[in-house]
C-alpha cells in the first residue's frame, strides 16, 4: 500500500540524455527547442573559447557552445552523430549546445533523482545539481541556467 | 456581454485621455481662465469614465468621476484653480493611471481604493463651493443632481421643448464660447401649422432662416430625420445668433406655414445648468449599464486574481512562475491607413512579379530576358516594401517625450527651482522599440538638468541670469539619424571638480588625471558608479543614471556625448539611428571572414600604400588630406591571419564617430548592401566590436562590426 501511494506521487520528468564520451547527460525536455545535426559554425571573434560561434537555424542567428570544451574535456572532431540542442530558457534567447550523440529520450522519476554532493557541485561549477539514477545508470542532470552562463556573468 | 475583447482598445485609449488630461490640466495650472483647457479636460475626464464604467472598472469609474465633479466646479467658476488643488488633482490623475497600469498587467483594476485621495478632493471642494461634502458617496449626488434637474425641467412650459434637447459636451462648449463671445444663444422650440404638407421644408426653412444669422448647433429630432420628415408637427433647436431673440423669433415666423416658436436666450449659468441635467440623465443610465454587465465582469475577475496571486506569491521561487506576470495584453501600434494602403499595393506587385517570374521560369529559354527584367523588378519591389514597412514601424517620439511637462513641474515643486521645459521636434519619428526604451533615458538627463544642472533661484540671480531656468528637449533628424539634445541654461560641469574626483576615487592618479583631456574627464561620468552629486536626493546623484543612460542607448545602437560650458550649461546629445532592423553596409573580407560594416558610419575608402603609414607613438596613422587618422588592422582586431599581399595597395576604410575618425585595413570589399541585423544573443560577451550579425543571400552568416568601438 505505501509503495502504491509512493508510486502514485511519484511524477516522471523527460528528458534527453545525450553522451559526452562514455558519461550521460540529461536535459529537460521543456526547454529544448530543435535538435539538429552541425551546419556550418561561423566564428565569433574574441569570446571565450568554449562558444564555437553563430549558426543560421532557419533565419535565426544562435550562438553555439561546445559542452565538452565547457566542461573542461577534451575537444574532439565533430562526426556524423554530433548534434546540436537548441535551448531555450527564456523564450527570446536561445542556445546551441554541441554534444556527441543524442542517446534517447528517458522518463526519470522524482524518486530516482538525488542531489549530488556539495564538493561534487563544486568540481562541476554547478553545472550539475542533481543525478537521476536510472535502470541504465547514472544521467547527470544539467543545470542549464548555469551552463548557459545566467550566473557567470553576474560573476 | 463579454467586454474582454475591447481590452486593448481600452487601454490604448485611457492612457490617450490620460495624457490629454496631464497636458491640459498643466495648461490649466498656467492659465486657470483657459477654457479651451477646461472643456478638453472634461471631455476626457468624461470619456475615461463612461469607458471605465462600460469595462466594468467600478474604483476607477469613481474616482474619474470625483475628478471630473471637481473640474464641473472649476469651470462653473464657483472653485477657484489653486496650487493645493491642482497638487491633488495630479495626484488623483497619477492614481487613475495606476488602476490603468494594474488593469493592463491582471486585467483587474486592484483593491486600492484611494479614498485618500477621493477625501482630499471633496475635503478641497466642500472648503471652497461649500457642496462638496455631500460627495463621499458620490451616487447619492448623482441622484440628488437627477432630482434638481427634474425639478428644474417640470415646471418649464410645456412648449419649450428645447429644454430636453440632448447637448453633448462639445456642442455645450462652443455654445458657451460663443456667449462669452458676446454672441447670443437661443433654444427654440417651433411648431408648424398642423395642416401642413411640406413639414420638412417648412422646417428647412426655418433653420436656413436662423443659418442666415448665425449658426445652428443642435437640432431635435435630428437634421437628418427632419430631413427626412421623420418628426411631428415641432421640433426644437439651438442657435449661435448675431441678432437679438425677437430679430431671430421674427425669422422664423417669417417662414409661411408656422404656427408658433418659442424661446429664449442662454446666459452661460444656464448653459451649465443644462449641462446638469443633461448629464444627471446620462449618469443613471451609465450606471444601469454598469449594472447589467457587473455579474459577468466579476465571474472573470476572481479567476484572474487567483491565478494571479499565486503566482506572485511565487516570485522568488523560480523563473519560470515569473512568466505569468508579464502583461497581458500584446503591444500595440495605431498605423496611418494610408500606410497600410502603401503597404496592400506593394503586396499585390509582389504577388504580379512573383507570377510572372513562375511563368518564366515554365517558359523555356527565349523566357530568360523577360526573368532579367522581373527579378529587376521584384528587387525594386522589395526594397518600396522594406521602406514601407520600416514606415509602419515609425511612431513619434511625442508618446516618449509628452510625460515630461509633468515630471518637470513635479521637480519644481520638489526641488525649489524655478525652471521650464521647452520640447521641440516631438513629431520626430523612430522605431516604436526605440521609442518605448528611449523614454527611460532622457528622463535620466531631464532629472539631472533639473537637480545638478540648474542653480536655486537666488544663484542664478547673482550670476545674472534669469531667476526661471530652462530645460530644454529638441529632437531632429539629421541623414540616418535622430538626435535628440536634452540640455539646461544651468552651471555646466565643472570639468576641474570632476578631475579632483577622478582622482580622489582613485580612478587615476594625479598625474595622469592632469594629462586627461576635458572629454576624457568628462566621460568618466559615464563610469558606474560615478555620482558628482554632493548630497545624495531621491532625485539623482545614487550613481546610477548616467551610466544607465549610456548603456540604454548604447544597446538601441545609439551613442551620447556632452557638450559642456561652465556657468552657461551642458546639453546631452543622444544620437539613434532611425531604424533598428535593417541597415545599409558595406560588405567586407577580412581573412576568410565576411564582415558588414554600416554604410553611415562610412566617410571613405582609401587605398594606401604600406610606406604611407607613419608611427606616431607607436602607433600607425596615415595622413588623409591634412587629418591624421590612427589605423586600425582588422586581422588582429578579429584574430585572423590577413589574406593581403604586401605588395599591393591596402584597402582602408575610414569611419567617423562624431569628430574622430578611424582607418579600417580589409583585405578585400564585397560591395554594398541591404542587411537584416540579428542580435547574437545575450550569452555572448563579445568586445562590442561585434554588434550583431546577418544572414547572407546564401545562408551564410555574416557578422556586423560596430565602428564606433573601434574609434
Amino acid at each position: 500500500m505505501e509503495e502504491l501511494e509512493r508510486y502514485v506521487e511519484d511524477k516522471a520528468t523527460q528528458y534527453i540524455v545525450v553522451n559526452l564520451g562514455i558519461e550521460h547527460y540529461g536535459i529537460d525536455i521543456k526547454y529544448i527547442d530543435n535538435i539538429v545535426k552541425v551546419p556550418a559554425i561561423r566564428r565569433v571573434p574574441n569570446i571565450e573559447d568554449y562558444f564555437k560561434g553563430v549558426i543560421n537555424l532557419r533565419g535565426e542567428v544562435i550562438p553555439v557552445m561546445d559542452l565538452r570544451l565547457r566542461f573542461g574535456m577534451e575537444e574532439l572532431e565533430y562526426t556524423g552523430k554530433t548534434r546540436i540542442i537548441i535551448v531555450k530558457l527564456d523564450p527570446q534567447a536561445a542556445m546551441g549546445l554541441i554534444v556527441d550523440e543524442v542517446e534517447q529520450v528517458l522518463d526519470i522519476y522524482d524518486s530516482q533523482i538525488e542531489k549530488v554532493s556539495a564538493e561534487k557541485k563544486e568540481e562541476t561549477n554547478g553545472y550539475i545539481t542533481t543525478v537521476g539514477k536510472t535502470d541504465r545508470g547514472l544521467v547527470s542532470i544539467l543545470n542549464l541556467a548555469t551552463v548557459i552562463g545566467e550566473k557567470e556573468q553576474q560573476i | 456581454m463579454d467586454v474582454s475583447q475591447y481590452l486593448g482598445i481600452f487601454l490604448d485609449e485611457s492612457r490617450e485621455h490620460i495624457q490629454t488630461l496631464s497636458d491640459q490640466m498643466m495648461i490649466l495650472e498656467q492659465e486657470p481662465e483657459n477654457q479651451d483647457a477646461i472643456s478638453e479636460i472634461f471631455r476626457a475626464a468624461h470619456s475615461l469614465k463612461g469607458m471605465a464604467g462600460t469595462m466594468g472598472y467600478k474604483r476607477l469609474q469613481h474616482l474619474t468621476h470625483v475628478t471630473e465633479d471637481c473640474f464641473s466646479d472649476i469651470r462653473s467658476g464657483s472653485m477657484a484653480v489653486t496650487s493645493e488643488l491642482m497638487d491633488v488633482l495630479f495626484q488623483a490623475l497619477d492614481a487613475i493611471e495606476g488602476y490603468v497600469n494594474t488593469i493592463q498587467e491582471s486585467t483587474d483594476e486592484g483593491d486600492d481604493d484611494n479614498e485618500n485621495i477621493v477625501n482630499e478632493i471633496n475635503r478641497i471642494r466642500a472648503a471652497a463651493t461649500g457642496k462638496g461634502d455631500a460627495a463621499p458617496a458620490p451616487k447619492k449626488e448623482e441622484s440628488a443632481d437627477t432630482a434638481e434637474g427634474g425639478a428644474d425641467v417640470a415646471p418649464a412650459n410645456d412648449k419649450a421643448a428645447y429644454r430636453n434637447i440632448k447637448l453633448d459636451e462639445s456642442a455645450k462648449g462652443v455654445m458657451e464660447d460663443a456667449i462669452v463671445a458676446g454672441k447670443h444663444v437661443f433654444g427654440f422650440s417651433v411648431y408648424i401649422q398642423e395642416t401642413c404638407l411640406l413639414k420638412a421644408a417648412r422646417a428647412f426653412l426655418v433653420i436656413k432662416a436662423l443659418e442666415d444669422m448665425g449658426e445652428v448647433i443642435a437640432t431635435d429630432p435630428s437634421s437628418q430625420d427632419i430631413e427626412d420628415e421623420k418628426f411631428d408637427f415641432n421640433f426644437s433647436l439651438f442657435t449661435i445668433c448675431d441678432n437679438d431673440i425677437d430679430t431671430a423669433k421674427a425669422a422664423i415666423m417669417s417662414v409661411s406655414e408656422i404656427e408658433e416658436a418659442v424661446g429664449e436666450e442662454y446666459t452661460v449659468e444656464m448653459m451649465q445648468n443644462f449641462g446638469g441635467a443633461a448629464a444627471a440623465e446620462e449618469a443613471p443610465a451609465e450606471s444601469a449599464e454598469t449594472k447589467e454587465e457587473a455579474p459577468e465582469v466579476k465571474e472573470t475577475a476572481p479567476a484572474v486574481k487567483q491565478e494571479t496571486a499565486p503566482a506572485s506569491k511565487a516570485e522568488n521561487a523560480g523563473k519560470p512562475q515569473a512568466q505569468a506576470k508579464k502583461p497581458v495584453i500584446s503591444k500595440t501600434i495605431r498605423v496611418d491607413i494610408e500606410k497600410l494602403d502603401t503597404l496592400m499595393n506593394l503586396v499585390s506587385e509582389l504577388i504580379i512579379a512573383k507570377n510572372t517570374i513562375v511563368s518564366a521560369a515554365d517558359g523555356g529559354e527565349s523566357s530568360s530576358q523577360t526573368l532579367n527584367e522581373q527579378v529587376e523588378y521584384l528587387e525594386s519591389v522589395t526594397t518600396n516594401l522594406h521602406e514601407a514597412v520600416m514606415k509602419v514601424r515609425m511612431v513619434p517620439i511625442e508618446s516618449a517625450v509628452n510625460k515630461f511637462p509633468r515630471m518637470v513641474r513635479d521637480l519644481e515643486k520638489k526641488l525649489d527651482k524655478k525652471m521650464q521645459l521647452t520640447i521641440t521636434g516631438e513629431e520626430t519619428e523612430l522605431d516604436r522599440t526605440v521609442v518605448d526604451e528611449i523614454g527611460d533615458p532622457l528622463m535620466h538627463l531631464i532629472r539631472n538638468s533639473a537637480d545638478h544642472g540648474l542653480e536655486h533661484p537666488d544663484e542664478r540671480a547673482a550670476k545674472g541670469k534669469p531667476e526661471m531656468g530652462t530645460i530644454f528637449l529638441n529632437a531632429y533628424q539629421d541623414g540616418n539619424s535622430v538626435i535628440i539634445e536634452v540640455g539646461d541654461d544651468g552651471k555646466g560641469i565643472d570639468v576641474e571638480a570632476v578631475r579632483a574626483k577622478i582622482v580622489e576615487r582613485g580612478l587615476a592618479s594625479e598625474e595622469t588625471a592632469a594629462q586627461f583631456t576635458d572629454k576624457e574627464v568628462i566621460n568618466y561620468l559615464f563610469d558606474p558608479g560615478f555620482s558628482m552629486a554632493k548630497k545624495v536626493t531621491d532625485i539623482s546623484g545614487r550613481g546610477v543614471g548616467l551610466d544607465v543612460v549610456k548603456s540604454n542607448i548604447e544597446s538601441l545602437g545609439g551613442d551620447v556625448s556632452v557638450k559642456t560650458k561652465l556657468d552657461e550649461g551642458s546639453t546631452w546629445i543622444i544620437r539613434l539611428p532611425l531604424t533598428l532592423a535593417i541597415i545599409q553596409a558595406l560588405m567586407v573580407i577580412v581573412g576568410e571572414e565576411k564582415y558588414a560594416i554600416p554604410l553611415d558610419s562610412i566617410t571613405t575608402i582609401e587605398s594606401v600604400q604600406e610606406s604611407d603609414l607613419k608611427l606616431v607613438q607607436g602607433k600607425e596613422v596615415i595622413q588623409l588630406r591634412g587629418t591624421v587618422i590612427p589605423i586600425v588592422r582588422m586581422s588582429n582586431i578579429l584574430g585572423v591571419e590577413s589574406t593581403h599581399n604586401m605588395d599591393e595597395d591596402m584597402i582602408v576604410v575610414i569611419v567617423k564617430k562624431g569628430d574622430s575618425q578611424a582607418g579600417l585595413v580589409v583585405d578585400e570589399l564585397m560591395g554594398q548592401q541591404e542587411v537584416v541585423i540579428k542580435s547574437l544573443g545575450k550569452y555572448i560577451n563579445t568586445d562590442r566590436v561585434i554588434s550583431g550579425a546577418t544572414i547572407l543571400g546564401d545562408g551564410e552568416v555574416a557578422l556586423i562590426i560596430d565602428a564606433n568601438a573601434l574609434i
